[in-house]
């Protein structure tokens, strides 16, 4: 020892000292390590953990309302629901705006159906509207029509809103329009679409040139039409009126159709303001409902924690968080059911597994491979195949049923329902999970040495001693593995319960497929999913901190 | 074991013998007369009868006489049961007798007490063979929904019960037309063909990257080791339905919702796990100065790994693509939410199958199944003695 230290740091053979030189060697190890592991590490992030990020961004994501009512929620921003009244007609005329665009792109209906979860009659509401939207405004869009057909000339508002040959274009507005389009309906709106807005106009009736080019874009893009060939729709002429009402200064106007807009703005002056308000309302009366406008404010905002109340059967309301009313509340219920099915169907695991586990280490090596198979043969076979087993077992024409009306212990009439309810479930599913809780169990008694057992009893005690005292512990660790394995297993299953587990049976997993494929919501889907992964993790974390992962063992 | 000298077989005394023999006579007439409507006459003829063929058996019979007298005992349970239920119960009389011809002399003559330590109590031998009864119980539970499943694939109706005619064992009772719809029915083929079409990719792909993955694992010093298990094995352990929920969204987004490519990556995903699982574990055993032997006599790394780790390291590879295989084969949660009509797989016919109730058809398909899950775990048994032998773990 202290010869090296007198001649300072070990060298390698090729002169750097040795402890860099195994650093190295260590590094490229781990490097080349790494480099192996890489692929997989990446296949899995990409096509497992990312989904079950999505999955989890998805149940607070709630950008359906702030993108389908961009307008109307930056003017209900401002709105006191304290109030008691409906918001004022800023809000109503930002409202048709924003609806109009999404009846023609018909995403009314979606976001009708989000804001149904919330409260209830939103989704005939929205339907009902969007159905109507084309008429409001009706008189004024006839009126001006009537004062001179070039109203009705697509080629004539093209040139209107282009500003003629030349004229120069505001593309900020093009582009800020392919945004909002693009948001309201999650489609692609780049690309040239035939027109840019002209600069002059747009300065000159802003909202017109507004609701022009977003006519523009999904003309162009959602029908591939020819935008100059095509009749604007009854929201741009709206939109003219009110510009024009509002005092747009089109005497100092000198573009196409300069004399037409005069002759227009004559007219408007003349017209009755657009009520939106009272068309709306006359609509669904549901829009002079304080109550609506306050659903929207309240999920208008981008993330949302409604899915989660939702999910465990609270709501936001007025009053800050509530629980939901006594009839609806059925997750919270659903959770319990899951849970104590699971621990039942856990218990009753461990009550078969351990007798047959400790008959199978103690049998000699050739006896147990044999039986083991019995065992292994289950856990091999077709999840459907015993499932629809134990269909054929416990339908009320089934095999057990047969064998107890034959025997006479059952009449006719009286065969015992066994499927379809929380009976069938635990059976399916105890038969199902079986070989799970016998494997470890099996793997860890297989190494207790029977020498103990017998130790034991030459000191004296009774056969029941030996085993709770001596035995018995040493296989607590078995149990606990297969349990949580088992547990884990079960409370996320769907397949056995919606085949055989009626509507008593079911376990929230079936509550969560329901959501995404029949209900389609998903959000809310997204929120039950999250939680009973939060669960499963936390299960798998204990499981991990017991057994270690890499303990695993199959077959 | 086979040392012991001191046997305690020995003739019981016939109160004995004649007791417990009543009573399971008894128990099986409770049955019988049950099933014959007369629950009453059942037990006190079952009783009686198993009396008098001990009495017969033990006491007035030489012993030479053994086997004839079981012989007797069968024929005659068989031509009880024929009087009773026709050729099904020729049979199950048949094997009663067989039962009870060797019940008689194993209580009688105390042979039970041959396999067990000659100084238990009779509390404990019964205990003994109580426990054994539950374990046989147990593992009747696990097997018979199995097993009843077969025979009734080859019923004639559409049930999905027995019917009387496959109970008395007439041959019109049993056809094959569920099979042959199985094989003819353009449904049924093309959701075979798509799940022996998925399998098979997807398996390569988790095998593949599994395998590298594992052997970058086993080495010593790996980074973050327990993370990144972690986040491979997380496919077996998240719940399939928030698997499949994520994977839906995720891969609607990508416009790999309901291709092909999209299942064949959800299901490798699924198998990759398995394959970390068995892999490690081979590797466990393995002997790292034999690659360092190979590259000391000139070898390359590739030709290492393909020459002298991989052979040794195979049967662990190819468990782990079984259980993926199976993973896949047998997956129907994910595939009904990723997939479309278009990669409907057998898994999938099942589910709708059972859910709508149509035809046996799908007990024939399990029954096919079985057979290849019989086929896969034998497969897997060899080949985890042969990576215990190969790594000189077990003698055998």
């Amino acid at each position: 020892m202290s010869d090296t230290t007198d001649t300072g740091p070990v060298l390698a053979a090729d002169g750097t000292p040795l402890k860099r030189s195994l650093n190295r060697a260590l590094r490229a190890q781990k490097m080349r390590a790494l480099m192996l592991i890489a692929p997989l590490l990446i296949f899995v992030l990409v096509t497992f953990i990312a989904p079950i990020l999505d999955m989890l961004f998805r149940s607070v994501e709630n950008q359906i309302v702030s993108n389908t009512l961009p307008y109307t929620v930056e003017q209900l921003a401002d709105w006191d629901p304290e109030t008691g009244e409906a918001p004022g007609d800023a809000v109503f005329a930002a409202l048709y705006k924003d609806m109009f665009i999404a009846a023609e792109t018909k995403r009314h209906t979606r976001l009708g159906t989000r804001l149904n979860y919330e409260q209830v009659g939103l989704s005939s509401m929205f339907r009902g509207s969007g159905r109507q939207i084309d008429d409001f405004g009706k008189d004024q869009i006839k009126a001006l029509e009537k004062l001179d057909n070039s109203w009705k000339d697509a080629a004539f508002w093209y040139a209107l809103m282009t500003g003629g040959e030349g004229a120069e274009g505001h593309t900020a507005l093009l582009n800020a329009q392919r945004v909002r389009m693009a948001t309201v309906t999650g489609d692609d709106y780049d690309g040239d679409i035939g027109f840019v807005p002209g600069r002059a106009i747009a300065a000159l009736l802003p909202e017109t040139a507004q609701a022009y080019t977003a006519f523009a874009l999904f003309t162009a893009v959602e029908d591939e039409d020819v935008v100059a060939e095509e009749k604007p729709w009854e929201a741009v002429k709206v939109a003219l009126i009110r510009d024009l009402q509002a005092g747009a200064d089109v005497a100092g106007y000198d573009g196409p159709g300069a004399a037409e807009l005069r002759a227009a703005q004559e007219l408007a002056a003349e017209l009755p303001a657009l009520d939106f308000r009272q068309a709306f309302t006359a609509s669904d009366k549901g829009w002079s409902d304080p109550e609506t406008w306050r659903t929207i404010q309240i999920y208008s905002p981008d993330l949302t924690s409604g899915y989660f109340l939702n999910a465990v059967d609270l709501k936001q309301s007025a009053d800050g968080i509530e629980p939901r009313p006594e009839n609806e509340r059925i997750y919270i219920k659903l959770f319990k059911r899951t849970l104590f099915m699971s621990l039942v169907i856990c218990g009753a695991c461990i009550v078969l597994a351990y007798p047959v586990s400790y008959l199978l280490a103690t049998l000699p090596m050739r006896t147990a491979n044999l039986l083991m198979i019995l065992v292994l043969l289950p856990f091999w076979t077709s999840l459907l195949v015993r499932t629809s087993a134990w269909k054929v077992m416990l339908q009320q024409q089934g095999v057990i049923n047969d064998v107890l009306v034959w025997l006479g212990l059952v009449n006719d009439a009286g065969r015992l329902v066994m499927i379809n309810n929380q009976f069938g479930t635990i059976v399916a599913m105890t038969h199902i999970l079986l070989p799970f809780m016998i494997l470890p169990m099996y793997s860890v008694m297989s190494t207790i040495p029977p020498a103990y057992v017998r130790a034991a009893k030459s000191l004296g005690a009774t056969n029941w001693t030996a085993f709770w005292r001596v035995y018995f512990p040493q296989s607590v660790p078995g149990i606990g593995a297969g349990s949580i394995l088992v547990f884990i297993l079960s409370i996320g299953y769907y397949i056995t319960p919606e085949l055989v587990g009626g509507t008593t049976g079911t376990f929230i997993s079936n509550r969560i497929a329901y959501h995404i494929s029949s209900s389609l919501n998903w959000g809310l889907a997204a929120a039950l999913g999250t939680i009973l992964l939060a669960a499963v993790l936390i299960l798998y974390w204990a499981y991990d901190k017991i057994v270690g992962i890499d303990n695993v063992k199959l077959g | 074991m086979a040392t012991y000298t001191l046997k305690y077989v020995e003739k019981k005394p016939l109160s004995f013998s004649l007791q417990v023999l009543a009573a399971a006579g008894g128990f099986v007439g409770l049955f019988v007369g049950a099933a014959q409507s007369t629950m009453l006459n059942g037990v006190i003829g079952g009783a009686v009868l198993m009396a008098v063929l001990g009495v017969l058996a033990l006491s007035v019979l030489d012993e030479k006489l053994e086997k004839p007298f079981r012989w007797g005992v069968i024929l005659l349970m068989a031509a009880g049961g024929w009087y009773l239920g026709g050729l099904a119960g020729l049979i199950v009389g048949g094997l009663f007798g067989w039962f009870f011809g060797w019940f008689i002399y194993w209580i009688g003559e105390g042979r039970y007490r041959a396999t067990l330590l000659p100084y238990l109590t009779p509390g404990q031998v019964l205990g003994h063979y109580t426990f054994r009864v539950v374990c046989g119980l147990i593992f009747f539970f696990l097997i018979t929904p199995i097993v009843v499943v077969m025979p009734l694939s080859f019923n004639a109706e559409n049930f999905f019960t027995f019917t009387p005619k496959m109970l008395s064992l007439d041959p019109e009772g049993y056809s094959l037309k569920h099979y042959r719809d199985f094989f003819t029915n353009p449904d049924w083929q093309q959701a075979l063909w798509n799940s022996v079409s998925i399998a098979p990719v997807a398996t390569l792909l988790s095998v593949s990257f599994g395998t590298l993955a594992a052997i970058g694992l086993s080495s010593e010093h790996v980074p973050f080791r327990r993370a990144i298990m972690a986040i491979l094995i997380s496919p077996m352990i998240v719940p399939l339905i928030i698997s499949a929920a994520g994977m839906y969204f995720f891969y609607s987004r990508l416009g790999l919702q309901g291709t092909f490519w999209g299942v064949v990556l959800a299901h490798a995903a699924l198998g990759i796990p398995f394959v970390i699982i068995t892999v490690t574990a081979t590797l466990v055993g393995f002997d790292r100065s034999l690659t360092r032997a190979s590259a000391s006599l000139g070898a390359n790394p590739v030709t290492t790994f393909f020459r002298v780790q991989m052979p040794l390291i195979l049967p662990g590879v190819i468990s782990g693509g079984l259980f993926a295989f199976i993973t896949s084969f047998d997956e129907v949660v994910v595939v009904l939410f990723v997939g479309s009509a278009g990669q409907k797989t057998l898994p999938w016919q099942m589910f709708t199958g059972l859910r709508e109730q149509i035809s046996p058809t799908i007990l024939a398909v399990a029954t096919i199944l079985v057979g290849v899950s019989i086929v896969l775990l034998t497969t897997v048994e060899m080949l985890r003695r042969r990576s215990e032998r190969l790594r000189g773990l077990s003698p055998g």
